[in-house]
């Protein structure tokens, strides 16, 4: 029957992905819109003067550094899944989840380092959109740790191999969205603070 | 079987194929439904009750503009507090009313009736589909959409009354408790409803764009697809971009309601005492506001044209004309309607030199809209008419698309603008263009699919009953208004009666109140033959309109899965309709050109070779499938 199938696939559907993972990328696209739609906000309201100037907690850039890591672990788990190397994918994801679990706890230490500086979530809208820019970052976050969880429970019943990959891939693909927006989000805020 | 299914769908994704030994009981079949077709006709009855309940609104406050001397008492038992003692309607109760009756068919009836409705009955049925992509994110999409619905219905009965502050919920007036009393709860309430309404459509917009990109038959290029498919997937694009920017805005409007920050807010004094917030700007939310809602116009209204095109084609037994025209007229309309929201805001103290900008990008929309309207007259120019209740609903609708649409590049002016803004001829403008017109691209739909919807036929004269009664009526309704709206009559306003120079109108507004009461009765002629007809209908033949398109070659009524056995390919565009040479006036898209060398044009003459090479290709295939499976 497999190759059956090889055979009659190769002839006819121009353009046809899998579905939930075309399903995700439309998702993704809903994502960016939201924080298209913020980072304009921002910039439209900073145009209009009365701006409070703060520096930018320092803590950002190690927590930037934590999320790159944790996309080169996640993509580690990746290339060992597809070589059916399954120790290796497990500890990969375990270490993609302690990095994003400790991006999480970084993120909450830069609110403190924000209040430190008497930049409060109340106040000029400049503080204001530094929490709603972090916050619902880690909001999309968290729900990607949660998928990171639900994978790594199933490369614990070596439910993942190099067949069957599908679900680990849109994991991949959702948690390297969310590294590249916290990075478009810390590049804006350099860029137009 | 199995092969007939693998050649047909995806064979990668055959794991989350769906199941067509389906055992249902009445939760499955008619509550918790996966099944696209149940899920349209949910969103149908949904749209059709709010649609009474946003109508109904309408009648209230039309009565007050109308009578405003008019002893209201008789309506106690339905409003109770809101009429008081001396029989009069309560003036926040008033802008609560307005506010609603925006919310309401914007977003419940006209999103999500109507795409809701079409989207989900026709992508599958008319691109060769078992089903949506994915038929549980389908269903969580229309129960988002019926909790959005009960927070908000719930949001009428409030103490305080629901939201007032205008469909568009403009701060600082949303945003302070203090500013009117519906700013209270019902506005909370509002914003709750809106956030489930935003995920419900994106959920529903991401399955419409998956099912039309990957889902398509075998020779259903997008070349090939109807137009109400190009309608919807463009539709759904457009929502998908545009509905999260609306999440943004009102997450912002949550925190400085809630949490006391100043996004909007700045330099308040109420009682003469300052509030705290300061650094915000009003002017921010109408931007991000407006940059859902222009597109949401689109929303609106892209899924009626696309109806429209299929109805007026179909009924004038003729292709429709400039078949690629339409599609990149639409393609304009999709991109353009992301890049004039700010003629939303003229008067905004938006920077003039911006203000022309958004002006010539707004009157560019006048060209893409003309070539459609030219291509619907084309089609019907010397077409073989024939005017079953559908037809003369998309007549309607390219009739209320041509007088709403031309006010619009009035309006588009900005230096006119000034006069006209927020004048009662903004209201005719876009009851007529994006009110009306989608809500007759809706019925149209309607009167053509009920017959495979429910597999009996709607009842004709009262169908035509209906549409002279709503025609004339929305004409009576909204053409007045642009008097009104000329003369400086500002909308959303409880009373003119105050003013000497509105004397004179109104005899007129009486006229309109009465025009628009009988409009809103005429509907029940269209609610009694939908549910009797349902039951008690003429049962449908399997093609009741003789048209090409998919749908018409299932069951009478399909069960899961649409097609007893394998999904048929497809073999040419959907229009052919009245071609030289053949002997019916239609060749359904399952007919290959190689079965009607008749009527073949010359170019079609060489795809009828390529034709019979792939399925010579093919037939071997299955051939050698077969004898490898024994």
């Amino acid at each position: 029957m497999e190759e059956n199938l090889t055979f009659i696939e190769g002839a006819e559907q121009p353009l046809s992905m899998h579905p939930k993972k075309f399903a995700l990328w439309l998702f993704i696209v809903s994502v960016v819109m939201v924080f298209a739609g913020m980072t304009s906000a921002y910039i439209v309201r900073q145009g209009e003067g009365n701006w409070l100037e703060f520096d930018l907690p320092n803590i950002f850039w190690y927590t930037s550094g934590i999320i790159v890591l944790s996309s080169i672990s996640l993509q580690w788990a990746y290339s060992s899944a597809k070589k059916d190397s399954f120790n290796n994918l497990k500890i990969g994801l375990l270490i993609t989840l302690v990095l994003g679990i400790a991006f999480l706890v970084g993120q909450w230490y830069s609110w403190e380092a924000l209040v430190a500086e008497d930049v409060y979530f109340v106040g000029n809208p400049s503080g204001s959109f530094m929490y709603v820019f972090t916050g619902l970052h880690a909001i999309h976050l968290i729900s990607g740790v949660i998928f990171l969880i639900i994978v790594l429970i199933s490369a614990l019943r070596n439910e993942i191999h190099s067949q069957k990959l599908a679900q680990l891939e849109m994991c991949v693909t959702f948690w390297h969205f969310l590294g590249g927006l916290w990075l478009y989000l810390f590049m804006f805020l350099l860029l137009n603070h | 079987m199995a092969v007939a299914n693998v050649s047909a769908h995806d064979a990668a994704s055959t794991h989350d194929d769906h199941d067509h030994e389906h055992h249902d009981n009445f939760i499955t079949k008619y509550i918790f439904s996966t099944d696209h077709k149940m899920i349209a006709k949910q969103y149908l009855v949904s749209g059709i009750f709010w649609a009474f309940i946003g109508g109904f609104l309408s009648v209230l406050f039309r009565l007050q503009l109308g009578f405003p001397d008019m002893d209201m008492s008789f309506l106690k038992p339905i409003l109770g507090g809101w009429i008081d003692a001396t029989g009069k309607l309560d003036p926040t109760f008033y802008l609560a009313l307005v506010t609603m009756h925006g919310t309401i068919m914007v977003f419940f009836v006209l999103t999500a009736g109507l795409s809701g409705t079409f989207s989900n009955f026709l992508i599958p049925l008319q691109i060769g589909a078992r089903d949506m992509a994915s038929g549980f994110m389908n269903m969580l999409s229309y129960w988002f959409f019926f909790l959005s619905g009960v927070i908000m219905f719930i949001s009428l009965f409030l103490e305080k009354g629901p939201a007032g502050g205008g469909w568009v919920v403009y701060p600082p007036l949303s945003a302070l408790e203090q500013a009117i009393p519906g700013s209270g709860m019902g506005m909370t309430l509002w914003l709750i409803a809106m956030v489930f309404f935003i995920a419900s459509s994106l959920m529903g917009g991401i399955n419409y764009i998956t099912t039309v990109i990957n889902l398509r038959t075998k020779g259903m290029s997008f070349s090939r697809l109807p137009l109400t498919i190009w309608a919807f997937f463009l539709t759904a694009v457009i929502g998908l971009l545009s509905f999260p920017v609306l999440f943004s805005a009102a997450l912002l409007l949550v925190f400085d309601r809630s949490f006391g920050t100043s996004f909007y807010l700045a330099d308040i004094y109420i009682g003469g005492e300052a509030l705290p917030n300061t650094g915000g700007s009003a002017v921010l939310y109408q931007h991000l506001f407006w940059f859902l809602g222009h597109p949401e116009v689109y929303i609106v209204l892209l899924p009626a044209l696309g109806i429209t095109s299929e109805v007026i084609a179909t009924n004038s037994r003729k292709p429709i004309f400039g078949y690629k025209a339409m599609i990149i007229s639409m393609l304009g309309i999709t991109i353009l309607s992301f890049v004039v929201w700010a003629h939303h805001m003229f008067v905004s103290g938006l920077n003039p030199f911006l203000g022309s900008i958004f002006m010539f990008l707004t009157l560019i929309i006048a060209v893409p809209s003309a070539v459609k309207v030219f291509n619907y007259l084309t089609t019907l120019w010397r077409g073989n008419l024939r005017f079953t209740p559908a037809m003369l609903f998309s007549i309607g609708l390219v009739s209320f698309f041509i007088s709403g649409g031309l006010t619009g590049i009035f309006l588009g002016n900005s230096a006119i603008d000034i006069q006209l803004h927020d004048t009662y001829f903004v209201v005719a403008h876009f009851h007529l263009v994006m009110g009306a017109a989608s809500f007759f691209g809706m019925l149209a739909g309607v009167y053509h699919w009920f017959p495979k919807m429910f597999g009996r036929m709607l009842d004709e004269k009262l169908g035509y009953v209906h549409f002279w009664l709503t025609f004339v009526g929305v004409y009576l309704v909204f053409f007045p208004m642009h008097y009104i709206g000329i003369a400086g009559f500002p909308r959303r306003y409880y009373s003119w009666t105050n003013f000497s120079f509105a004397d004179m109108y109104t005899d007129l507004n009486m006229f309109v109140s009465v025009a628009a009461i009988i409009t809103f009765f005429a509907q029940f002629i269209f609610v009694f033959n939908f549910f009797y007809s349902m039951y008690k209908g003429r049962k449908a033949s399997s093609n009741p309109w003789h048209s090409n398109t998919l749908e018409w070659t299932t069951p009478v009524v399909p069960g899961h899965g649409n097609w007893v056995g394998e999904i048929p390919t497809v073999y040419r565009w959907p229009y052919d309709y009245s071609k030289p040479g053949s002997k019916e006036d239609f060749i359904p898209q399952t007919v290959p050109l190689s079965a009607t060398p008749e009527s073949n044009l010359p170019h079609e003459a060489k795809l009828v070779q390529l034709e019979k090479e792939i399925m010579a290709e093919e037939g071997e295939v299955l051939v050698t499938n077969e004898s490898k499976e024994s």
